[in-house]
């Protein structure tokens, strides 16, 4: 779909603000916390205060006895079990009738401010009965459940254990034959510690319930005294029989009579990355007809993942709002934010890795513990892309991987930036470089050995297109004057490097489907106006200036002249939402589609007005241009005047579906396949303090294969924000809890962003963005993702360093001071502290 | 968001109007500046004052002045509502003092600086896992010794509440002899900062609630002074360089002779008990000695060895006593740094 070389491009390619850049940066941006409707509530959710008990009772009539509260709702009133993945749904909106974690929401209330919901939920009075908690994911795994373990879900087959939630076990070529045929075979334990988003917005979100008239509507409609807006048995009678019948596992609630939906329509605004998925959601679970649920996505403050699922105050929102008779609005504390988490999962991970003499991959052996938290979320996942994601960019001739995801008593562990790749990412670009060491080979010769080069399929039958991954190391060999530093820098300065590979958005849909993935619809009038209907969620990456970016390269008007309107599920066509790094590659293709499709019109309809061909005009910088006489030429405006003429109101749909063939036929084979792949290699410079451990990230160089720059300046963001979050990972983040002898286990170690550390801007390294254009095949003029592949190799590259800098290996993150001092001293004990040897042949580029 | 239990803001014009409002409502109030400590304090439900009595407008809390003594020496006068910022910034504290400019440099970040006091710093809240936590954590927790429970979670044993110490410019303050001035319903008091403090972390203040920090007094020796200037240094270990409480901060003075052996040395140690504690029998090992590497690891070490870090904070304990030395001798470089010569 490169139909243009670089030099033909107007907009694509250049330096351009972010449409929405100067309202945020203005203040002007309104975000779901900014909109107040009139008389609206405030809800509050009331939490668990223990890491596992059944709920043996709630009375919430204190609650609702208070003056000012107007709803309160319970996990039975939305006893629909629900999940992102359709296959692993074990969460409710509330609990019904058992708690999983510290943080699990109970009941939710709304009333006239947020201090009297306070009130309210103070008195709430739940009668609990604690049970044997879990924390550490391998007892979890060895549990036989019974009343002194008992499992935290139930086994989905008799005999199976109820703490597990997903296995894989895939295994490619021969690996017995590969490790004998190795020269060298490395094998360490990995852990990578948990970690959170922690977007700066809170999660916030307001419901908003139109009831209808009475009598409109067959179903049973809302009128006073028979299930009026306040009529909170009529609502919790309708509630309970709402679960859709095709609902197999629905949870241990008895169902009563199927009741008529209530009639009436449910706006949600929320601070979501997945409006579509949250649609779906609200609907199914609070008994909805999807045609009559809105779901409006305002601009969002960060959401890395942490906003990729339904969370429970949607649904609260939702059902306070239709019991209440009155807008809802509930904003999480940060507190709650650590909380609703779906963070990194913790991965606790063994690595062997063989190679041959000259440094060639020989076979890959890999066997990961996911500490999954109390519920799937997108564990299902993240379990798959624990080994799939691995076999690019290098080539193994045979790879095993064995991952387990368990449940434990602690907040669920979802998706984060990188999702399930990150930590795996770490483990073995630590290996190839032990590997490298061992051998004597720089480490960046080893890794271009190895290369697997493009056009080509992984071990694990994905296939791999455009592979920009030897330019991205030249990139930071060169950047770094890594051959003239490496090992050779003075002790406690080190360089390390590291590489990876990331998908552009997932083959297939969470729900099984055949629709498009994405869509826009554009339309253009006689103003000159293009309006962009996006589906697709602005949360900062700029994708609302992305289609902007494409709409006016295509249709040659300036940019101002380009409106776009994305995040309503009513007037935005069906997009999956902003996750898996889908959104360029699969709206920028649907966005051409539809762009050309009027840009076709507006050509025909210009030529037939200057009596040439249609190949012939040009749309380009706000004019239609003659190409053999570019001096004839018409504003764009007059353009769609005489388009608009011929052709009538002008508008067209777009849509994008992913190629079928893409991946192997085996079990499990569709997760991890992707239309194209982005490719990054960092190398990061640090400064050990050997007497306190603090390591210091100096400059991190981070090239990075996005197919093309549709706009550099957005792409170096994400290459600039990705290695801060890795950067910051790597040092000093973890989402940890307290244990039995630190006040009281499961509790959260640190909820606040006071104590759990992301980097302030004076601790953040100098970034320098490498960008590397591949030009895709299949995606938009030839890009690729950019927003989360070039966070993977930060942690490798820094640990890497580290070894660089003081010859001393920590296989476990963070890298915090009191870990890498604890380094210190044991190799100090052990005489090892000191510069590692230098490989034999650093070699220089000619020679290769 | 966490919101603030109600209360009523006073906002009085003078120090006694301050005070009398104090007095007036007793265990009800508290005074507020910055704000900075208080109101994360009170949004986490650890003080739920229906009072709050605002001092930083207080024209009589302002001002950083230094005034000639009759002995040939200076006095200079640090009002209690000037911001940390203009502390850090001020040419007179960092010509006279610059381990305070420093100091109240690395505390939290900008914003909290320029809302921050130094009345306020010297006022700061004992700090500690089990404490700084929303009313809904501590209740899950089971709360503790120091708010609405009875067991400290660090020591589970006693019944002494052992949270930190936190505040950057106290000890600076301790190791020259500064005194604060505070004024209650029984008048104006002055006392050393060195007597300020007391073991326990649930109120470590000899500053009765009903007071007000008014100024902060630190005598400069002057020229003619046969003890020579007072040289100051602090270093301050914290996982981030901004915004973090210390983990451990070691503040150090001396005076030297002309030919650089030290007359006199001071340390002080904040971020593991409930007050800052001062580093002992220095003297022994410096007095008449140049800072040699020889002088200044042995005073590390002993410093070192007088230190027993806790887990009141969240971070390993056992590499916070390790860093005891590391930071103290690096408090110490700053006293023969050549930027200190001045």
């Amino acid at each position: 779909m490169a139909e243009k070389a670089q030099s033909d491009f107007t907009i694509v390619g250049t330096r351009q603000r972010k449409v929405d850049g100067l309202a945020k940066a203005m203040g002007r941006a309104r975000y779901t916390d900014d909109i107040a409707l009139p008389d609206m509530l405030h809800g509050k959710i009331l939490r668990s205060p223990h890491p596992h008990a059944r709920i043996l009772s709630i009375d919430t009539s204190a609650a609702e006895a208070l003056e000012g509260v107007h709803a309160v709702v319970t996990g039975r009133e939305m006893a629909v079990p629900y999940g992102v993945i359709p296959w692993t749904p074990d969460e409710y909106p509330l609990c019904v009738d058992r708690v999983r974690y510290i943080g699990d929401g109970v009941a939710a209330v709304a009333a006239i401010d947020e201090d009297t919901a306070n009130e309210a939920l103070r008195r709430i009075r739940v009668e609990y009965e604690e049970l044997p908690p879990v924390f550490d994911p391998f007892e979890a795994l060895e549990s036989k459940g019974g009343d002194d373990a008992p499992y935290l879900h139930e086994p989905r087959k008799p005999g199976w254990n109820g703490n597990i939630t997903k296995v894989v076990k895939l295994e490619f070529g021969d690996l017995e034959e590969g490790f004998r045929g190795s020269d060298v075979i490395v094998e360490h334990d990995f852990l990578f510690e948990g970690t959170t988003h922690a977007p700066i917005e809170p999660h916030c979100a307001i419901g908003l319930w139109e009831a209808d008239p009475p009598g409109r509507h067959e179903g049973v409609a809302f009128s006073e005294g028979s299930g009026g807006p306040g009529d909170t048995e009529a609502i919790l009678r309708r509630s309970r029989g709402m679960e859709p019948k095709d609902q197999s596992d629905r949870g241990d609630l008895d169902g009563e009579g199927q009741l008529p939906p209530p009639a009436g329509q449910l706006t949600v605004w929320s601070s979501t990355q997945v409006p579509h998925y949250l649609h779906r959601e609200l609907s199914r679970v609070l008994g909805l007809d999807p045609a009559r649920v809105r779901v409006i996505q305002p601009p969002v403050g960060g959401a890395f993942g942490g906003k990729s699922e339904p969370f429970d105050l949607e649904f609260c929102v939702g059902l306070l709002a239709m019991k209440a008779g009155r807008p809802v609005k509930i904003l999480y504390t940060r507190e709650e934010v650590f909380y609703s988490h779906r963070g990194r999962h913790p991965f606790h991970m063994k690595y062997r890795v063989g190679a041959t003499r000259d440094g060639r991959l020989t076979a890959v052996d890999a066997h990961t513990v996911l500490d999954g938290g109390a519920y799937a979320s997108f564990g299902l996942v993240t379990t798959y892309y624990s080994g799939q994601l691995l076999t690019a960019p290098y080539q193994m001739p045979a790879y095993r991987f064995d991952s387990t995801r368990v449940y434990t008593n602690k907040p669920a562990c979802g998706p984060k930036r990188g999702h399930g790749s990150v930590q795996p990412r770490f483990a073995f670009e630590v290996q190839l470089d032990r590997i490298a060491h061992e051998l004597r080979i720089d480490p960046i010769e080893l890794r271009r050995r190895n290369f697997m080069g493009s056009d080509t399929r992984t071990v694990n039958e994905l296939r791999v297109t455009s592979n920009g991954f030897l330019e991205c190391l030249d990139a930071v060999e060169e950047a770094s004057g890594w051959r003239e530093r490496f090992r050779t820098l003075p002790f406690g300065r080190g360089l390390g490097v590291a590489g990876s590979t990331y998908i552009s958005g997932t083959n297939y849909p969470i729900y099984p489907n055949d629709m498009p993935q994405s869509a826009v619809q554009i339309q253009i009038d006689r103003s000159g106006r293009v309006a962009v209907f996006s589906g697709a969620s602005e949360i900062g990456q700029g994708t609302d200036s992305m289609v902007a970016y494409l709409a006016a390269e295509e249709l040659g008007v300036p940019l101002e002249y380009v409106r776009v309107m994305a995040g309503d599920t009513d007037f935005t066509p069906v997009d999956l939402g902003a996750y898996s790094s889908r959104v360029t590659f699969m709206l920028g293709n649907a966005c051409l589609e539809a762009a050309r499709k009027l840009k076709a019109k507006v050509r025909e309809a210009v030529a037939d007005h200057w009596e040439c061909p249609a190949g012939q005009v040009l749309l380009a910088g706000g004019w239609a241009l003659h190409a053999p006489d570019t001096g004839r030429k018409m504003p764009i405006r007059e353009a769609f005047v005489l388009a608009e003429s011929r052709f009538g109101t002008l508008g067209a749909v777009g849509s994008y579906n992913t190629p079928k063939d893409v991946h192997g036929d085996y079990r499990g084979g569709t997760i991890g396949a992707s239309p194209a792949y982005s490719f990054t290699a960092h190398v990061a410079e640090v400064d050990v303090d050997v007497e306190t451990g603090q390591v210091r990230v100096d400059r991190i160089w981070v090239a990075h294969d996005c197919g093309r720059a549709l706009n550099p300046v957005l792409v170096e963001g994400q290459m600039e924000g990705s290695a801060y979050m890795g950067f910051g990972e790597a040092i000093m983040e973890e989402q940890v809890y307290k244990d039995a002898d630190h006040g009281r286990a499961g509790l959260h170690n640190a909820p606040s962003l006071l104590d759990y550390r992301i980097p302030t801007s004076l601790d953040t390294p100098e970034l320098t963005s490498l960008i590397v254009e591949s030009i895709d095949p299949e995606g938009p003029y030839g890009a690729k993702e950019a927003g989360e592949g070039p966070l993977h190799p930060a942690i490798p590259a820094i640990a890497n360093a580290i070894f660089d800098a003081v010859g001393v290996r920590i296989d476990r993150l963070p890298f915090s001071p009191p870990r890498v001092w604890r380094a210190l001293e044991d190799a100090r004990a052990g005489g090892e502290l000191a510069k590692p040897a230098a490989p034999n042949d650093i070699r220089t580029k000619s020679e290769l | 968001m966490l919101r603030l239990p109600p209360y009523t803001y006073h906002r009085p014009r003078t120090v006694r109007e301050a005070v009398e409002l104090l007095a007036e409502h007793g265990t009800e109030a508290m005074p507020i500046a910055g704000g900075t400590d208080l109101v994360p304090n009170m949004k986490h439900r650890l003080f739920t004052p229906t009072h709050l009595v605002a001092v930083g407008g207080i024209p009589g809390l302002g001002g950083i002045d230094l005034r000639a003594l009759d002995d040939g020496g200076w006095e200079l006068s640090i009002g209690a509502a000037e911001t940390l910022a203009s502390v850090a910034e001020s040419t007179a504290v960092r010509q006279h003092l610059p381990a305070l400019a420093k100091a109240a440099a690395h505390i939290a970040g900008p914003q909290h600086r320029n809302r921050g006091t130094i009345g306020g710093n010297l006022c700061l809240d004992t700090r500690c896992t089990y404490y700084n936590q929303t009313e809904f954590w501590r209740e899950a927790l089971g709360y503790c010794l120091k708010k609405d429970g009875s067991v400290c979670h660090v020591t589970r044993v006693g019944a002494k509440c052992v949270a930190a110490h936190s505040a950057d410019t106290p000890p600076v303050l301790m190791t020259v002899d500064a005194r604060v001035e505070l004024e209650g319903p029984e008048g104006r008091r002055t006392l050393p900062v060195r007597e300020l403090f007391v073991a326990d972390g649930i109120w470590n203040s000899q500053r009765a609630s009903d007071e007000i920090i008014n100024r902060v007094l630190i005598r400069i020796p002057g020229p003619e002074e046969a003890l020579g200037p007072i040289r100051s240094g602090y270093a301050k270990l914290r996982q981030r360089d901004s915004i973090d409480f210390p983990l451990l901060t070691v503040a150090v003075s001396a005076r030297f002779d002309p030919e650089g052996r030290v007359r006199q040395l001071s340390g002080m140690v904040t971020g593991l008990g409930s007050r800052p504690r001062e580093l002992t029998r220095w003297e022994e090992l410096a007095t008449g000695e140049p800072l040699t590497d020889e002088v200044l690891e042995a005073l590390s070490e002993r410093a070192g060895r007088q230190c027993t870090p806790l887990e009141n904070h969240i971070v390993d304990p056992e590499w916070r006593k390790a860093m005891v030395p590391v930071i103290t001798r690096r408090a110490l470089a700053d006293l023969t740094a050549p930027a200190h010569a001045s």
